[in-house]
């Protein structure tokens, strides 16, 4: 087969909706596309630990605690299934990690914002963590068969993640004047940078059409993006509290709630390595990595060593 | 009224701020191998291909297997197998290997007619 005959034979799988799995043929730039898009869904996952981290010793409870500490357990679960999808194209874990660190790979600009009080907890879980479920459950039906797999697993963990944090917000919203401020705060303060966790408008957007073309995106970041704003909107509700947007208006035609203009000035300003966390959150993984190397290079000497001696009786 | 909500600056506030970065990190002298997960879900059931884990040797993958795969309740048994001892068919090939079958349809109960008073044969 030609090239072409290649790529037909590629788009057609694609358009009968036939996943493509690792040793299938596939277009250099679908392999570059997806392992862009997975490890730096990974690299989410796993920087995404921090912010929320900060706050695990200073949890209200023990119930709040022990539910902060599974959380992270399943957003380090999350980070692993992904590393793993995208080492089956040919990148190794170890690449993957190097390109966090030096800063050439990009996370969710999301996990660069500070988390100031304990409502901040609640609000990830609720706006953060469900930002990333409606991406996330469009995900499962991606063309690439690793990468939807690993996203049916992720969704099945998720939606405690925005429950348990939507949960928390209630209890603060019932509580004191001081505890409903603080509600009221952090959502002041998660709110725009959740938005934004959907990427640029469509129409700025350069990924985007081959994309769609491939299947590795199945809506476009402005769907998603609607789609969030009309399911918070009317949550908020329940919890008494405001989003911060006086744009923020049901609109009977569209049937679909309109919202102000992002700040796009701040959105690049944090991708590109600008906002209040980026330095820290990228020196607290390479120190976990520079301090945890004596601990994986000892493990696998004890392996050569088991291996070696069990040889030796062997002989 | 005046209301005074306490917000911790600590653990979490930048240094100072900067963009980008020319970090290099240095290699690990070594890497752990990568293995593949089987779990059974329940009693009675196969094991089915989970996923995949990097660890040192089998122990490690099993513990790492128990955290990553069974959290919550999804297993009864585990099977780790370093993935290098898995031999895979090429899908180039999936012609030659399942197209032979294509016309065998004799091998399926449907292709035999039977009187309907021959019942649940
Ligand atoms: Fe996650
Ligand atoms: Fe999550």
């Amino acid at each position: 087969m030609s090239i072409q005959n290649f790529e037909q034979h590629f788009q057609a799988q694609i358009d009968n909706e036939i996943k493509i799995e690792p040793k299938d043929w596939m277009p250099e730039a679908y392999r570059k596309t997806n392992i862009r898009q997975i490890s730096q869904h990974a690299h989410s996952e796993i920087v995404g630990m921090l912010p929320e981290g900060n706050w695990i010793s200073r949890a209200p409870s023990l119930k709040r605690k022990a539910i902060l500490i599974a959380k992270a357990q399943d957003e380090a679960g999350h980070g692993l299934y992904l590393y793993s999808a995208a080492e089956t194209l040919g990148m190794s874990r170890d690449e993957m990690i190097a390109d966090l660190h030096s800063g050439k790979a990009k996370y969710s600009s999301i996990f660069n914002y500070p988390t100031l009080s304990w409502a901040d907890v609640g609000a990830i879980g609720w706006l953060v963590d469900g930002a990333a479920i409606m991406n996330q459950v469009m995900l499962t039906r991606t063309s690439y068969g690793p990468y939807a797999r690993a996203m049916v697993r992720i969704c099945k963990e998720e939606s405690f993640h925005q429950r348990q944090g939507f949960e928390s917000l209630l209890v603060l919203s019932k509580g004191t004047a001081e505890q409903k401020a603080m509600c009221q705060d952090a959502i002041n303060r998660w709110w725009w940078p959740s938005l934004m966790m959907f990427g640029p408008k469509d129409t700025e957007s350069t990924n985007s059409d081959q994309s769609m073309k491939w299947k590795i995106k199945r809506k476009t970041n402005d769907e998603l993006r609607q789609n969030f704003v009309d399911m918070i909107a009317e949550q908020i509700k329940v919890l008494g509290m405001k989003l911060p947007d006086n744009k923020l208006n049901w609109n009977e035609q569209r049937k679909h709630y309109d919202f102000g203009e992002i700040n796009w000035d701040e959105f690049w300003a944090v991708v590109k390595g600008n906002g209040p966390c980026n330095k820290q959150r990228l020196a607290a993984r390479r120190k976990a990595h520079e301090e945890g190397r004596w601990v994986r290079e000892a493990a696998m000497a004890y392996t050569e060593k088991k291996k070696s001696k069990s040889s030796l009786e062997a002989a | 009224m005046n209301i005074k909500i306490t917000k911790y600056y600590y653990g979490d506030i930048p240094e100072e701020k900067s963009a980008g970065s020319t970090y290099q990190s240095a290699q690990d002298a070594t890497t752990w191998p990568l293995w593949e997960i089987f779990i059974r879900s329940k009693q009675g059931l196969d094991h089915k291909h989970v996923g995949s884990l990097h660890a040192a040797d089998a122990a490690m993958a099993m513990e790492n297997a128990r955290d990553v795969y069974t959290r919550r309740q999804e297993g009864v048994s585990i099977w780790v197998v370093e993935s290098k001892y898995i031999t895979a068919s090429n899908p180039e090939e999936a012609g030659e290997l399942y197209e032979p079958a294509v016309d065998k349809i004799y091998r399926h109960p449907t292709f035999y007619i039977l009187p309907d008073e021959v019942n649940y044969m």
